[in-house]
């Protein structure tokens, strides 16, 4: 595959066999511009958290390389990841806040990268990042919640808090674990929203793992379908049709989903096959 | 419709083991008993000199050897606060390294073999081994409260590290933090409300076993009540019993208050 000046990342023949034996990822090649968002679909196991976690080491890939503007994250040695890691925010499923802190420290650890030991340990965070931290929690909405304890905010605070600390790392990617997966519908949508406003915002780039295939096809700008650890679709949401989730899902009654899908939009299960169970 | 009768089903299934243990039991019971020798003669002078201790107890003397009863309960106190502080700085170190999700197995297998040894043997155990070594005095009270006080903080620091949310470690590390910014933002906040209450109650134990291991020759309250006692000094030895339960009854309450305060 060349490599070419505005990719942005490039993932090539990447590769991950746990010790178990699964093969969650096999040879999946994937290259992504500069801003684009892209939404990763397919069945729980399909290996998508799998793939995130590849591009910033959280798990060691066993082959292949993880190119960002160029470089193979795959190889860095301790250092150099951790300046990767600082260009690579990250948004989980279940926030993953550190529940006794304060909101205001859990958003400034995004900034943990570019700090020493003992300034981050003392909380001596410089001038401009505090600022930057305050507009954040603006921006997400949580002006006034700086001095609360993370533990003490609602689901969708939290994910805007593990929004304002990806963005906060200044990154040129976002990676986004299934950002929705422990929300309800409503803010489920406001937190996709949040997420794709802010990588327009500031030209980001963002891989999103998600389970709901009416978000997906609702804010992606392309939609990349895994199954059983390999590519099966790379294209446009429009193109994401019945055959389509069949290919990436397994065979199901693709027809009867999308109709509920415009009935009722916001009572919509996360799961198009959960939701094809219920009415059957 | 008749009702239909149920049971719980037996804790062992086969009946004739079921039945073989019960008899066994009953059978050992049986002949423990039996075997018991009492001499009544010794019971009944032993229950007369037992009497008359409870009697001193109605009249503690703390007067004629406040002095020494004093000087031994300073001493044990300072030695519980030093060896408490000492014992838990080192005790942090093994305790993260005894970690299996955070340390390398070579590092995890001798952290935990320092846990193992220092909780293999009971303080007075310890105590003698380290008067012999050090000479009798505080000084070998105070190294046998620290070496107790690192198994136990250590251990149960570990399984607490171990049983945290990895995904909030996970969250820290993909910012780009190092090892050590690691341990102070993703761990050290789930365990430190835990650590704080575990070593107020070492504090607390400490203290007991401050009183104990003075009578092997350690130093403290402790040795104060051995005097007492090779002295036929009961009332005095009362005293100093009186005076260790208040503390240790007074610590046990403040220990209990802050660890109610910190969940």
């Amino acid at each position: 595959m060349q490599v070419s000046a505005d990719d942005l990342l490039v993932l090539e023949g990447l590769s991950k066999r746990y010790p178990t034996g699964d093969r969650a990822l096999r040879d999946v090649s994937l290259r992504l511009p500069a801003g684009q968002v892209t939404m990763l679909i397919g069945p729980s196991g399909a290996g998508k958290s799998t793939l995130i976690r590849c591009v910033n080491r959280l798990v060691e890939p066993t082959a292949g390389r993880v190119l960002l503007r160029g470089e193979d994250v795959a190889r860095l040695p301790a250092s150099g990841l951790r300046r990767a890691r600082r260009r690579m925010g990250m948004i989980f499923q279940e926030y993953a806040l550190v529940e006794r802190l304060t909101v205001m420290e859990n958003v400034l650890s995004g900034r943990l990268g570019y700090l020493d030991f003992w300034r981050s340990t003392l909380r001596r965070y410089p001038a401009d990042d505090i600022a930057a931290a305050f507009a954040l929690l603006e921006r997400v909405g949580l002006g006034g919640f700086a001095d609360k304890r993370a533990d003490a905010l609602s689901g969708g605070q939290r994910q805007r808090v593990g929004i304002a600390r990806a963005l906060i790392q200044s990154p040129e990617i976002l990676l986004v674990d299934e950002p929705t997966a422990s929300l309800d519908p409503k803010t489920s949508r406001q937190i996709m929203r949040l997420i794709c406003e802010l990588c327009a915002e500031k030209g980001l780039a963002a891989i999103v793992n998600i389970h709901d295939v009416a978000l997906a096809k609702m804010f992606a700008q392309r939609i990349v379908g895994l199954r059983a650890g390999e590519i099966v679709f790379d294209g446009p949401p429009a193109d994401l049709g019945p055959d389509i989730l069949t290919r990436i899902y397994g065979e199901e009654d693709w027809t009867a989903a999308r109709e509920t899908d415009e009935d009722d939009a916001d009572e919509r299960p996360e799961d198009p096959l959960r939701l094809a169970e219920a009415r059957a | 419709m008749s009702a239909r009768a149920w049971s719980p089903p037996p804790l062992i299934a086969n009946p004739w083991l079921r039945r073989g243990l019960a008899l066994a039991a009953a059978a050992y019971l049986l002949a423990a008993v039996s075997s018991i020798e009492v001499n009544w003669e010794r019971v009944r002078e032993g229950l007369d000199r037992g009497a008359a201790f409870v009697a001193s107890f109605a009249r503690p003397d703390f007067v004629s050897r406040w002095g020494d009863i004093h000087e031994g309960i300073v001493e044990s106190l300072s030695m519980t606060f030093a060896a408490t502080a000492i014992g838990i700085a080192l005790a942090l170190p093994v305790g993260l390294g005894a970690a299996r999700n955070l340390a390398p197995a070579p590092v995890y297998a001798l952290c935990r073999g320092v846990i193992a040894l220092s909780r293999t043997f009971q303080e007075i155990i310890v105590a003698i081994l380290f008067v012999a070594m050090f000479g009798f005095g505080p000084l070998a009270g105070v190294a046998t409260l620290a070496f107790a006080t690192i198994g136990f903080i250590a251990k149960l620091l570990a399984e607490d590290i171990e049983d945290i949310d990895p995904a909030q470690v996970e969250a820290i590390r993909a910012t780009g933090a190092t090892w050590p910014q690691i341990l102070v933002y993703g761990v050290a906040p789930q365990v430190m409300p835990r650590m704080v209450g575990l070593s107020v109650y070492r504090l607390d134990i400490n203290f007991r076993e401050s009183a104990v291991i003075g009578i092997v020759g350690a130093g403290g309250i402790g040795a104060t009540l051995n005097t007492a006692f090779d002295r036929y000094e009961f009332d005095t030895a009362a005293a100093i019993i009186l005076v260790i339960i208040a503390i240790v009854m007074g610590s046990e309450y403040l220990s209990s208050v802050v660890r109610r305060r910190l969940q």
